[in-house]
């Protein structure tokens, strides 16, 4: 099968709907599909081969976060062509609700849409708007998923209707290899943490207050923090005399963070909001790191209702020192949580995630009906034709 | 200066606009649940036609062999009777997969043939995708309802004279056993 993926946001800044994109391309490759993703794109780095620019995003703000997106008359045409020459069997596009790629590609193509699903949001007045538009692009769209139950509760109660729900995966594979960062794992304590320390719903604000509490009882206690970020103004908060237990990796590749998810003791995730599934949790579970998440609903269904990792209340950083102090104190406890911990990453493995997505592929695909453009009633998208390219005879 | 002119041209103009809008999202779900339909159809053949092929196979027994060939026969004749008989024959014939794969001992007799497991797992396939299919098919019929039943599109008749449209109402539970898997 030919598939078209639009990843929403930029490629180079690996946020949680960009990595499910990479995982999914690579799963539906391992099954032998041919996968395109259009991407937005900064320049930094080098595009895998299955990716194709899309165009550099422009930061706007969004929903309660910066979010870096492409628009106008460019995109577009760039949508266009990639529709054209992609002669997909389907189009899946993700996170329908973002002014983004996304929303363009819905908007100029007609044939088999498959959308995801990724946040969930509550409602208000300003996005009512949105969802009215959301609504009548959506309509276009044969075949819904849900990565989360939050995600698909916000698409009945904004859109109407129904989704398919499909939790998202982790490549357990990926995250086995067991060799640690240099001079880890130690004793004294090490605890982890990932995620965009400018970004307040990520919580690292949580842990940094916690982190006074915890170290008077592990006083060699050491934080790995990974994400991009300005450390100073993430720790304004902290009192000076705690700012060496804190090691700051910045922006790190994947094969860094699976080293750094093997070398401390326990992951933290003191998220405030806005998470709708939680694939940290996973990756660090996949490691074999025990967690300590926040209670959010979303945390709760990976965890397991807690069974496979501890929470504490949303917020609360004495209640989060507690947790990590009993959990540092007992390396038995730590032991099993990081076995219980991995059989439930193995439960979302890519390999079985990418199935059940291809399954609905199978059930919106027609034989001799392949994606093509739609200019009925578009002005924008009249004005931005591109030039047809010729892809059916040869 | 009259401006009531201005005002009265610019409603008509703007309702013009709507009304073509409102048109064009019908024409499109129109589409949706034509294509829809043709995949429901694709997907309940190839379910028939799996189980025909595992029924023949002698890999079940000629009891259960016979009863799959004719839940699978009735299934396929109903494609052309009405759409009611066609959802019943179709809930039959998802009712008696999953009786004859009850039992966790059967399955695991035909599993342990290598083209058994295969054809288990093609027919698991085929049950997720009919389920899968008729979802998305009524989600469109849900949709397209919505905007008909909008009092401009009743009042200018934007539907023109296509039928009010129906979902499919059908027992689709794959059987639980091989769905497991």
């Amino acid at each position: 099968m030919r598939v078209g993926l639009v990843c929403p946001y930029s490629w180079d800044v690996p946020g949680g709907v960009a990595v499910h994109i990479r995982d999914l391309a690579e799963s539906l490759i391992r099954q032998g599909h041919q996968v395109s993703v259009l991407a937005p794109f900064d320049g930094e780095g080098v595009l895998p081969d299955y990716v194709v620019d899309g165009g550099r995003p422009v930061a706007v703000a969004y929903n309660g976060s910066v979010a870096r997106l492409n628009f106008g008359w460019k995109a577009t045409r760039r949508i266009r062509k990639w529709i054209q020459e992609g002669d997909f069997d389907v189009l899946h596009v993700h996170e329908p609700l973002s002014p983004s790629l996304s929303v363009l590609a819905c908007w100029v193509a007609q044939g088999p849409i498959v959308a995801t699903w990724h946040s969930s949001m509550a409602r208000s007045r300003a996005l009512s708007a949105v969802f009215y538009l959301a609504q009548i692009s959506m309509e276009k769209v044969s075949a819904r998923i849900a990565v989360s139950e939050e995600a698909r509760r916000t698409l009945v109660a904004h859109i109407g209707g129904d989704a398919v729900l499909i939790a998202n995966g982790v490549t357990v594979a990926n995250f086995a290899d067991p060799s640690a960062l240099p001079g880890y794992p130690r004793s004294g304590g090490t605890l982890g943490f990932l995620g965009r320390l400018d970004e307040p719903r990520k919580g690292f604000d949580v842990l940094a207050r916690a982190v006074p509490a915890i170290v008077s009882r592990f006083p060699d206690l050491r934080v790995l923090v990974a994400g991009p970020g300005d450390s100073e103004d993430a720790l304004s908060d902290v009192p000076v005399e705690f700012h060496k237990h804190f090691v700051f990796l910045g922006r790190v590749s994947d094969d860094d963070k699976v080293r750094m998810l093997h070398s401390i003791d326990a992951y933290i995730a003191p998220n405030t909001g806005g998470e709708s599934f939680g694939i940290v949790l996973l990756e660090a579970m996949a490691s074999g790191a025990p967690v300590i998440a926040s209670d959010l609903l979303a945390f709760r269904r990976v965890l397991d209702e807690g069974r496979c990792g501890r929470m504490f209340l949303t917020g609360d950083p004495q209640a989060l020192a507690d947790l990590a102090c009993d959990l540092l104190a007992d390396p038995d406890a730590r032991s099993s949580m990081s076995t219980t911990g991995h059989e439930r990453a193995r439960h979302f493995d890519w390999e079985r995630v990418g199935r059940e997505v291809v399954a609905v592929y199978e059930s919106v695909v027609l034989p001799g009906v392949r994606v093509r453009e739609d200019l009925r009633g578009q002005i924008m998208g009249r004005l931005a034709r591109s030039k047809p390219i010729d892809v059916s005879d040869s | 200066m009259n401006w009531w002119w201005l005002f009265a041209l610019a409603a008509v103009l703007l309702l013009g606009i709507y009304l073509s809008m409102t048109a064009g999202r019908l024409d499109r779900l129109h589409l949706r649940i034509e294509s829809a339909e043709r995949a429901l159809d694709a997907q309940l053949a190839l379910r028939t036609a799996i189980t025909i092929d595992l029924a023949v196979s002698g890999l079940v027994d000629p009891v259960l062999g016979a009863v799959l060939t004719d839940a699978a026969h009735t299934a396929r004749r109903s494609a052309e009777a009405g759409v009611r008989d066609r959802e019943i024959a179709e809930s039959d014939l998802s009712r008696t997969l999953s009786l004859a794969f009850q039992d966790p001992e059967d399955v695991s007799e035909i599993q342990r043939d290598p083209e058994g497991a295969i054809f288990l797992e093609e027919l698991a396939a085929a049950c997720k995708r009919v389920e899968l299919s008729r979802r998305f098919l009524n989600d469109a019929v849900r949709a397209c309802r919505q905007v008909r039943s909008l009092r401009m599109a009743r009042w200018f008749h934007l539907a023109g004279h296509t039928s009010w449209p129906q979902t499919v109402e059908m027992d689709d539970t794959p059987p639980p056993l091989l769905s497991a898997s």
